[in-house]
């Protein structure tokens, strides 16, 4: 089997059987994102001299008995983590030119397990948006329809892995930026439980919602992956101190007696039928393999939307802020006086969904504003997340599409601020609570791929990836790919 | 002062915490390093980089909250303060807004009248410091430093109960020693760790209604603060005495002039956007942390005080001057000993001669030049009379410029007093022998002619006579 | 006593549930919020700007008929309360590093457009 084809977890195989070496392996997906990187619009930076050296030393240090659990295996990090040395740019003018001084939590625990960094992934700007057109960098493309977005804010994360031009990725999730792209592409995205992975060197959009994954081909190689980025880390005063189980040992156990919530809403009238009727057939599958599937309710569903366009822009108008000409990126030329500095350099570096943010956040904080709209949304989130707690007293996961309809057209919705949000209708809810969720390939509706989406309670990430896994070993879903990427 | 005015004053202090470290990095607070040398990463703000919260400033703000009898809270909150500003790397300060560390307390200062009065506190809380902007050298420019970004703050907030500019230092002054007593700032105002803003206001009297205030900034001085107040309540009264209104801004104060002027519009006024910040979380303090900590507390100024009173019967005010530190309390009670027989002399060699000497040399008294011990020796050869208070003075001076203890001194300069009656009637027989016509105007009335007698035995015993024999001695011979 | 002026103005609208109506934002409001974000618009993006917002104030505004009386707004996702490290120097000195890029650096400043008190 050609090498760009398979799995993180078959590549780790091959390496440790010596069926070739990760120079070999690296080049090989140098070449892939040679060939197809510029028509997927999904890389900003690409490592070549740096990856071939990390790939060198991997073979070195695994000829010596050596080397990490990821030892020579390529990943690309979405341009969100800071990479020491590395162009950092999160996908935004102002940080075009960014250097970043340090790694990471993220990147420093895959580069010591041995993981080979290929390149920084196209991505939305500063996170904030669902089709990764915010891009300074141009939108990505799914490679399912070059016409269509791959989703975001992890579009190119997504993108690239959906190719083969890597078998994996990291990404972030805020609102749904890992899950949506993920579906959208035909790939598995995982978003941990709050406080899971570390957040220190993951530049910050909404502190209280941003979280760290894995966009892979199977729940295999997210298993994997993610016992290596999580843990406790005392940088981030909100990474929480809780065990790392074994992820892939769990993945073996049948999901007999596994109890499946579905919730009676999400298969309402703004979900496209075809879709519908792809989850549905997944939730079959689930069934025959022993869970059992009840109807839960989430009575404050509703508003789960407007608290999120109220939260994480309030955080994020505060985040932005550093943003200012001064220590580092974009500063506007010849300042007339320090006004001028702070608004022309912001104003030529954030693009115009970062500044409608900054603005609704600047606004739902201020005077007279913040009981009404960011307490309340505070409260709102609190009854969130118990609607979700009372739900899992009955069942175990909480199942549904990720995406309302398949991946739609560049141009689409981006005329529509609140159009564009309602994408986010079904992932935003892990969020809000801090619930650990994912997304797998489940069908096809004419030719593009949809998601099924599951939502666990806290920790319950080796749940989540095993009923993934065990979805994968009875379906194929995830083994399709786009004809021009084969 | 115009009695028709009572004027109304609050005080925010800004106290610098002496940790090692900064409120949320790992970075040295040292102070006088070279610009951006202390800044890292977490205080630069630079992206994606996350506060983690210093115990030490838990701890210091517990111990405070205790000492001026206030609640430590069982929960706090830290906020963001948002504002653009070129010190505040973050474009906003972690600072705290609705549940700060430490609510209510009060501070006792003595009036006018020279009665106790209670000033509350309304909370104290913590923050981060921000940078600082230098301006000499650079033309139309600024050049911002960001080693102080980051140095906790300990932020104490008045109830506005003072009613003169007195008032303000004296309370100003107490909060002082207590914290450098708590050893939780060293209190320095030229170096910046100690700074204070004045809320300044003035209602007719008997008005219950507050005035409108304005707000003193750059007060880095206790006599400042001083003048800038009394010129703002001039200032304010003779506003409204000539028909205008005090407007709520932002006033500093100009040293040279001795002046308060408005600061440069501060914008549309400031919409702060406090929100909790999400990159922290609610500090928990227990019960028993609480207590842990009160254990630590050390006796407190006041408490000092009214013991130095009971114990070594002292004056209140010599008192009040030897509990000023811990380390001039500690110095004096070392040298005092236990009793009170030695205390008041002991008291004033310390709060006189020795102070003098700490000053001259711009010494503080951990570096006094005599120890307690030797100061101790020093007085008890006053009070043993081998030596005159007078002569005293000088075997300080040697003792003070190394010359050794007391007794040698005494030893090696032969300073012992004269005290045998015998040796003394002989000189005053021979001065009166050698000075018939003084004598005979002593004798005619010119009482204060016995301080030329006098000085003529001290002059031919070079000074070792012990004057109150020596008096004694003339008066009788010189009288009969 | 001063610092419950800053409460004061924060209560003035009504409490979250007497139901805000829906309120649309006008130039002047928007033109407040870029100036408070420190956020140079340029005119054509202004009208843009006070529509796209207006929509979306619109939108969350729903939230005011959320039921949260005596609910207590979220701390944290998994209720953590705040760890605390040691008070110890474990950072040493960046400033080469980090200069290296700055936009405007001199003699270990950064230099902005005059700063006025």
């Amino acid at each position: 089997m050609e090498l760009h084809v398979q799995t993180l977890t078959e590549l780790k195989a091959g390496l440790d059987r010596g069926d070739f070496s990760s120079v070999e392996l690296t080049q090989a997906m140098q070449a892939r994102i040679a060939q197809h990187g510029e028509s997927l619009n999904a890389f900003i930076t690409i490592m070549d001299d740096a990856a071939l050296a990390a790939a060198q030393l991997a073979d070195e240090k695994r000829a010596a008995g050596d080397g990490g659990v990821l030892n020579g295996l390529p990943i690309v990090h979405k341009d969100i983590f800071c990479t020491r040395d590395v162009l950092t740019t999160c996908g935004s003018r102002m940080l075009e030119n960014f250097i970043s001084p340090y790694d990471a939590s993220v990147v420093e625990r895959l580069s010591d397990a041995g993981a080979v960094v290929l390149g920084k992934s196209n991505m939305d700007e500063f996170a904030m948006g669902s089709s990764n057109e915010t891009s300074y960098f141009g939108p990505v493309k799914n490679p399912w329809d070059l016409d269509r977005s791959p989703g975001g804010s992890s579009g190119g994360s997504a993108a690239a892995v959906a190719a083969r031009l890597a078998p994996a990725a990291t990404g972030t999730d805020t609102g749904g930026s890992i899950r949506q792209p993920a579906a959208l592409t035909n790939t598995v995205g995982i978003k941990p439980t709050y406080g899971r992975v570390s957040r220190y060197g993951m530049i910050a959009f909404a502190s209280s919602l941003d979280q760290a994954g894995v966009i892979t081909r199977s729940a295999a190689d997210a298993a994997l992956l993610l016992g290596v980025m999580a843990g406790f880390d005392e940088r981030d005063s909100t990474s929480v101190d809780h065990p790392v189980p074994d992820y892939v040992a769990g993945l073996e156990a049948s999901l007999k007696g596994l109890r499946v919530g579905i919730v009676r809403q999400h298969f309402d009238s703004g979900l496209d039928h075809a879709t519908g009727e792809a989850v549905r057939e997944a939730l079959q599958v689930l069934q025959a393999q022993g869970a059992t599937l009840t109807e839960v309710d989430l009575p404050n569903l509703d508003y789960c939307v407007p608290t999120y366009y109220v939260v994480a822009p309030a955080e994020c108008s505060s985040n932005m802020s550093r943003f200012d000409g001064v220590r580092f990126g974009r500063r506007a030329d010849n300042p007339e006086d320090l006004l001028d500095l702070y608004s022309r350099s912001r104003g030529e570096g954030f693009g115009e969904e970062v500044k409608r943010r900054i603005m609704t956040g600047t606004y739902v904080l201020s005077a007279g504003y913040y009981d009404a709209y960011y307490l309340q949304a505070q409260k709102v989130r609190q009854l969130i997340s118990d609607d979700f707690r009372k739900a899992f007293e009955s069942v175990d996961v909480i199942a549904g599409p990720t995406t309302p309809t398949p991946a739609f057209k560049l141009g689409d919705k981006t005329d529509d601020p609140i159009t564009m949000y309602l994408n986010d209708i079904y992932t935003i809810g892990a969020n809000l609570a801090g619930l650990p969720a994912i997304s797998a390939p489940c069908g096809m509706v004419q030719g593009l791929p949809v998601g099924l989406h599951l939502v666990g309670p806290h920790w319950a990430e080796e749940s989540l990836l095993r009923t993934v896994h065990q979805y994968q070993s009875q379906t194929d879903w995830h083994r399709a790919c786009p004809e021009a990427f084969r | 002062m115009n009695s028709a005015w009572e004027v109304v004053i609050g005080l925010e202090i800004h106290t610098q915490l002496a940790t090692k470290s900064k409120i949320f990095s790992g970075a040295s607070t040292a102070y006088g390093a070279e610009p951006n040398t202390q800044a890292c990463l977490v205080d630069l703000g630079y992206p994606g980089v996350l506060p983690v919260l210093n115990e030490e400033v838990v701890r210091m703000a517990t111990l405070f909250g205790l000492a001026v009898g206030g609640t430590v809270a069982s929960r706090s909150i830290f906020a963001r303060k948002n504002y653009f500003y070129p010190d505040l790397p973050k474009g906003y300060q972690i600072s705290q807004f609705e549940l700060p560390i430490v609510v209510g307390g009060e501070m006792y200062i003595t009036d006018a009248d020279g009665n106790e009065k209670r000033i509350g506190i309304t909370r104290a809380h913590l923050e981060e410091d921000a940078g600082k902007s230098i301006h000499e050298g650079l033309d139309r420019s600024s050049g911002i430093d960001l080693n102080r970004a980051g140095t906790p703050l300990l932020e104490i907030v008045s109830e506005p109960d003072l009613r003169s500019a007195k008032e303000a230092v004296s309370y100003l002054r107490k909060i002082h020693t207590l914290v450098r007593y708590l050893e939780i700032s060293d209190g320095n105002m030229q170096e910046g760790s100690f700074r204070c803003d004045a809320n300044v206001s003035v209602r007719p009297l008997g008005q219950e209604e507050l005035g409108t205030r304005a707000e003193l900034k750059n007060l880095n001085s206790f006599r400042f603060i001083e003048k800038a107040i009394n010129f703002e309540v001039d200032r304010q009264i003779e506003l409204i005495e000539d028909g205008g209104k005090v407007v709520l801004e932002t006033r500093l104060y100009d040293s040279d002039k001795n002046e308060t002027r408005s600061m440069r519009s501060k914008e549309e006024a400031n919409d702060y956007r406090y929100f909790p910040d999400p990159d922290l979380l609610p500090v928990e303090i227990t019960a028993d942390y609480v207590e842990a900590v009160r254990a630590t507390m050390p006796e407190l100024p006041d408490v000092k005080r009214q013991r130095f009173v009971d114990d070594y019967g002292l004056k209140t005010d010599d008192a009040s001057i030897l509990t000023g530190s811990r380390a001039l309390a500690d110095y004096f009670e070392s040298a005092a000993g236990a009793g009170t027989s030695a205390a008041q002399a002991i008291a004033n060699w310390v709060i006189g001669d020795l102070t003098g000497a700490l000053n001259k040399d711009g010494l503080d008294i951990d570096h006094s030049r005599v120890s307690a011990a030797d100061l101790a020796g020093l007085v008890a050869r006053i009070s043993d009379d081998t030596i005159s208070g007078k002569i005293a003075k000088d075997v300080f001076e040697a003792m003070w410029a190394g010359e050794g203890t007391a007794d040698d001194i005494i030893e090696s300069r032969g300073l012992r007093q004269i005290t045998d009656s015998s040796a003394i009637e002989a000189v005053v027989d021979k001065v009166i022998a050698d000075n018939p016509g003084q004598v005979a105007e002593y004798r005619g009335g010119k009482d204060k002619l016995i301080g030329f007698f006098v000085g003529q035995v001290m002059k031919d015993t070079q000074g070792k006579a012990n004057p109150g024999q020596v008096n004694k001695m003339l008066k009788d011979k010189l009288s009969s | 006593m001063y610092h419950c002026v800053r409460v004061r103005q924060r209560a003035q609208l009504q409490g979250p549930n007497s139901g805000i109506s829906a309120v649309s934002l006008d130039k002047d409001q928007v033109q407040h919020i870029a100036m408070l974000a420190r956020l140079r618009l340029a005119d054509e993006e202004i009208t843009q700007t006070v529509d796209k917002l207006s929509r979306i104030v619109d939108f969350v505004d729903q939230l005011s008929a959320a039921p949260t009386a005596n609910v207590v707004p979220m701390a944290h996702p998994l209720n953590q309360t705040q760890r605390l490290r040691a008070d110890r120097v474990t950072e040493a000195n960046v400033r080469d590093a980090v200069q290296k890029n700055a936009p405007a650096v001199s003699e270990g400043l950064y230099i902005v457009p005059k700063v006025l008190d």
